[in-house]
């Protein structure tokens, strides 16, 4: 009998484990590495310096408008490992599944996943599947870690941002936020708010060959969305920030979510929206090759780097005033990622 | 017309921004204006209006954030319902914001980790199915609010009173906006030119509920909305009436208020609840100023029902600034614990915790040295 749920012996190490590698994960994830079944992936040994990131996924729900908890697995740990400037080149995947999951909903996960690691350029190298009982967990649980190759000379960090920085932001905020929220409340808009989870890292390879070591930073804003990015850039640099409200471009249905929901854009999670912080002379050149990229199509430059106020980081509201922008405190939106 | 980006119109703004300079130029010494909404001050700091002011227009957050006027001994009878129920196991559904509040000996949120169910509520409404699908639990919704939100809670019970809920309950903390105006007015320490009178609220009053105490007390009253137009407007409106020299109610959120305000829904609040005295944080007892379960109705009074009053109760913690903040004589960058023992992330003072708290705004938008 064909099982349509997930059930604890799918994590036994057993027969019904193999059934479930074989029939589920190497169908879809078919990495030579990954094939050989043995308990390690072994790859030739890059040049030069390696970046390595991982993160858990949780997201609730696991599927949203425009991606579900897989494809964000891969986006995500992408694109924390191209901030640094690395061109990623392999992850790892670990899930934990909740008893009673339903097959097709796994299948669908590793399929999406297994889309974005070919989209991306990436291969899925290593992975592991535990099962713990009904309620140990919610559903399915994915963490990856990404590899990526670092070229040498690049120095990109939040540290490095400088006054008189140009801040470039690569399109709207509050997508990936907005589109979780109304699909976990059930809420639904005339114009529907699809995330926009996406690999970055072909848009920051493009903005590295355009302005090279003239970007000093660079930053994926996810949880606490682009406020705390920039709060956690001036905290690092010792530099203030100082941004336009009217230049930061928001959705109008996104606008009209937060008021309704009562969210602040800035502080929404993105998950295919980088912030790139690069020296004035680079700034233009490397704005229009953000422009040429088409996750970057909407890229603008949302204000600069100032030696005044350092450490903080100042909005220039749509009427003129001005105002503190604070790091996120609390859980405005739990479990978005 | 969206109403978002008509209502932020920079053009427009500048335009009120130029008048309320031109007035202010003509009002000896300061105007003190109290905006008493908790949303009202959110919106000011976030659109930056404070810092587009004339040095001589000051604004002061006043007791509009319901979250923040819950007294203290409120609290802590809130917090202890996790332990009551006697094995009932009650589930508290409460707005989010009270959660992180601080009662004297514990708060929501330590009770959530130490294994209460404390769930936090979109809507008063998901609390009623909660209590459906649990029958063997019992459901308490912790009922804060001003006129705004008191009679959709109101309609609750009145739905839970259709259905025969047995195992439903709300605390009730209600809060009545014009009689803690009266205290604020007949408080010595006031000092207040104006009132910048809340959107939300005056939906559901209308603007003639004003009309009283602009009148005895001789302070123009003026309703405003929340998009940044809407507080230049009525900001300008304030300062025309105090560079004339009158005290009159007016009505800059036409759009929204009229004169008798929401009939049914307060008809509705008063066929549940009925007037009684009430402990504000801040503003100490003010005769009928808040509101408890009318006969007929007290069945769903969790405090009876979990015989609440014997809870022990503390009193504010030591060298809190709040109750100062709340009656406006106290800035919140002036408290002592402001921002070193009092943050967002360790709050001392409700003032600190809810995302309409004036000490939380200050933090969050308006330190200075920017």
């Amino acid at each position: 009998m064909k099982d349509d749920r997930i059930l604890l012996s799918h994590g036994s190490g057993g027969k019904k484990s193999r059934e479930l590698t074989e029939r589920l994960f190497l169908k879809h994830f078919d990495d030579p590495a990954l094939l050989l079944l043995n308990d390690q992936a072994v790859m030739e040994r890059p040049g030069g310096r390696i970046a390595v990131s991982t993160d858990t996924y949780t997201v609730d729900p696991i599927f949203f408008p425009g991606g579900n908890i897989g494809s964000l697995a891969v986006h995500g740990t992408v694109n924390d490992v191209a901030m640094s400037g690395a061109e990623p080149f392999a992850l790892s995947a670990g899930f934990i599944l909740e008893e009673g999951l339903p097959m097709d909903d796994l299948e669908r996960i590793v399929v999406s996943m297994a889309e974005a690691a070919r989209e991306a350029g990436v291969r899925i190298v290593t992975a592991d599947t535990k099962v713990v009982s009904r309620g140990a967990a919610d559903r399915i649980f994915i963490n990856t870690t990404g590899f990526g190759v670092l070229e040498d000379g690049l120095d990109i960090g939040g540290q490095r941002a400088l006054p008189g920085d140009r801040i470039l932001l690569s399109g709207t905020v509050g997508d990936h936020g907005v589109a979780v929220a109304s699909a976990r409340e059930g809420i639904r808009f005339s114009t529907p708010v699809v995330s926009d989870s996406a690999s970055l890292n072909g848009l920051v390879g493009v903005l590295l060959k355009s302005a090279g070591s003239g970007v000093h930073v660079m930053r994926d804003p996810t949880r606490g969305g682009l406020a705390t990015v920039l709060c956690e850039v001036a905290d690092q640099s010792g530099a203030g920030i100082e941004i336009r409200e009217e230049a930061i471009p928001v959705r109008e249905a996104v606008k009209g979510a937060c008021e309704l929901l009562g969210y602040d854009p800035l502080y929404l999670a993105n998950e295919g929206k980088m912030v790139a912080v690069v020296s004035r002379d680079v700034a233009d050149r490397g704005l229009e090759a953000m422009r040429s990229h088409p996750l970057g199509k909407d890229a603008v430059i949302i204000g600069e780097v100032t030696s005044d106020h350092p450490g903080r980081v100042v909005l220039r509201t749509v009427l003129g005033g001005r105002r503190l922008v604070d790091r996120l405190t609390g859980d405005m939106l739990p479990r978005i990622c | 017309m969206k109403y978002l980006d008509e209502f932020r119109d920079p053009g427009a703004a500048g335009a009120l921004v130029a008048r309320i300079r031109r007035t202010a130029a003509r009002i000896q010494g300061e105007a003190k204006i109290m905006e008493i909404c908790g949303s009202h001050t959110v919106a000011i700091f976030r659109s930056g209006i404070k810092s587009l002011l004339p040095g001589n227009v000051i604004l002061v957050s006043g007791p509009g954030c319901p979250v923040c006027v819950t007294a203290m001994p409120d609290m802590d009878r809130m917090i202890a319902i996790p332990g009551k129920g006697e094995g009932r196991n009650p589930i508290v559904a409460t707005f989010g914001d009270m959660v992180r509040v601080p009662g004297s000996f514990s708060s929501l949120e330590r009770q959530k980790a130490e294994g209460a169910d404390i769930r936090v509520a979109a809507s008063p409404l998901d609390s009623l199915q909660w209590a459906r699908e649990n029958p063997e639990r019992e459901v308490v919704f912790l009922g804060v609010g001003f006129e705004t939100t008191s009679p959709t809670i109101a309609a609750v019970v009145r739905k839970a009173a259709e259905l025969a809920l047995k195992n439903f309950s709300v605390y009730p903390a209600f809060k009545l906006l014009p009689p803690a105006l009266e205290a604020l007015l007949d408080s010595p320490d006031g000092a207040l030119d104006g009132f910048l009178c809340p959107g939300h609220v005056s939906v559901m009053l209308g603007s003639d509920a004003y009309a009283p105490y602009a009148e005895k007390y001789g302070r123009p009253c003026v309703i405003s909305g929340f998009e940044s137009l809407d507080i230049l407007l009525g900001i300008s409106m304030l300062l025309d009436q105090l560079a004339d020299k009158k005290h009159e109610v007016v009505n800059a959120y036409g759009r929204a208020v009229d004169r008798g305000g929401n009939r049914k829904a307060m008809e509705l609040l008063l066929t549940v609840f009925e007037p009684a005295d009430a402990l504000w944080r801040g503003l100490g007892e003010i005769p009928r100023s808040g509101l408890l379960f009318r006969e007929g109705y007290r069945q769903f009074d969790a405090i009876e029902r979990f015989g609440l009053e014997e809870v022990t109760t503390g009193t504010d913690p030591e060298g809190c600034g709040c109750a100062s903040v709340l009656r406006g004589v106290l800035s919140p960058p002036d408290c002592p614990l402001f921002d070193n023992v009092c943050t967002p992330e360790n709050p001392v003072g409700s003032c600190m915790v809810s995302s309409e708290g004036s000490c939380a705004a200050w933090h969050k938008y308006g330190r200075t040295g920017i």
